[in-house]
């Protein structure tokens, strides 16, 4: 849900990384804090294990720019991939207003991701949401690891209706800014629409 | 299909934030937050330049998201009051009207007791005003300002 502040000139929105455990999520996020100015960015927390897993959540704020006298601010959140953190991950949901599903390419994953969106889209419609009507774009996380599954395969499997979708290596930044920005325009132009 | 849209108003900003300054002074509070359940901050006051109101809010959110979950499998409607004492810091969070949350932090120069009396009165005047923008968001021609922006004003947004 996005909120329009007339007082402060801005609009915050929220956009959640989804994906299977260890796809890369927290990866995107780390990669997009370090490159991006220190007055363009919040501290980014994590809510982590001891083992680095995410646990909750991993949170960064981040200012895009002004558009029309308006701050554009972005919440960025990933949720914890594995299983048994279902709960976590419909609380993450919450209020969201555009959605970044990272894949992770490897082919021994296949199932993973798959069950993944499968759980995005029942964790969506528990709260009213379509994943066909809200932003959201597909990354193709690990293009850098030698076994990997074809794109087309991959897009076969995990994006049949077609949304953008980018293939990166979050480790190294390839594609993560392009991911980010295709969403956060998709928002942009659902607020245009006046949703 | 989207939720609802957040939007704050001057009008009501100016009262929120009356609220809020307010109860810094008569609950001797070192800061008064109130976010929404999405963790976006609304407004603030007190002694905010020493700390991280948006990573605070966030956090907020995520904990009061967390106990409305564990509220849900306990057949509870929620939690609506948390209490964190430390050893020099304290927070009380308070839901309020099931929408907005209101944070004060304090210390030995205040009590649980007075910062529960004070967060009482603020959460009911804060409900009329929540409320009443609520009923302004709704009203047809509250267009919002963003139905005015082409394309080309996002693509400029990433052309650097
Ligand atoms: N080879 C390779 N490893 C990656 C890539 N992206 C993330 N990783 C690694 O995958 C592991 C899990 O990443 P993480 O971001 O914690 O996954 P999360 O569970 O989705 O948050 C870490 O060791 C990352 O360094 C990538 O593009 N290529
Ligand atoms: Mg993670």
């Amino acid at each position: 849900m996005s909120f329009i502040n007339y007082m402060a000139r801005e609009i915050n929105c929220k956009l959640v990384y989804y994906g299977p455990g260890l796809c890369g999520k927290t990866t995107n996020l780390q990669y997009i804090y370090e490159r991006t100015n220190p007055e363009a960015k919040g501290k980014m927390i994590s809510l982590a294990t001891e083992t680095e897993r995410t646990l909750f959540f991993d949170f960064l704020p981040l200012s895009l720019g002004e558009i029309r006298g308006f701050k554009t601010r972005f919440h960025l959140y990933t949720v914890p991939g594995q299983v048994f953190y279902d709960a976590s991950r419909k609380l993450i949901l919450k209020g969201v207003d555009g959605v970044i599903f990272v894949a992770d390419s490897q082919i021994e994953r296949t199932e993973a991701n798959l069950e993944s969106v499968e759980n995005l889209r029942t964790n969506l419609a528990e709260q009213g949401y379509s994943l066909d009507k809200l932003p959201y774009v597909v990354q193709y996380n690990k293009r850098d690891l030698p076994n990997v599954a074809s794109l087309e395969e991959l897009r076969q499997m995990i994006n049949p209706t077609n949304v953008p979708d980018f293939e990166a290596v979050a480790r190294t930044g390839v594609g993560v800014f392009d991911t980010l920005k295709a969403v956060a325009k998709l928002v942009l132009t659902e607020l245009k629409k006046g949703s | 299909m989207i939720n609802p849209q957040m939007v704050m108003y001057e009008e009501e900003f100016n009262q929120i934030q009356a609220v809020v300054d307010r109860l810094v002074r008569d609950a001797n509070a070192k800061v008064v937050f109130i976010v929404d359940k999405n963790g976006q901050l609304i407004a603030a006051s007190g002694d905010i330049d020493n700390i991280d109101t948006t990573s605070l809010a966030s956090l907020t959110a995520g904990n009061i998201a967390a106990t409305g979950g564990m509220a849900k499998l306990l057949k509870e409607n929620e939690f609506a009051t948390q209490f964190h004492e430390g050893e020099k810091a304290n927070i009380h969070i308070q839901l309020v009207g099931n929408r907005v949350i209101l944070v004060v932090i304090f210390d030995s120069r205040s009590s649980l007791g007075l910062v529960r009396l004070r967060v009482k009165k603020a959460s009911e005047e804060l409900n009329h005003i929540f409320e009443s923008l609520l009923k302004k968001v709704q009203e047809p021609g509250a267009d919002s300002p963003f139905a005015e922006i082409t394309d080309e004003d996002i693509d400029n947004l990433f052309n650097d």
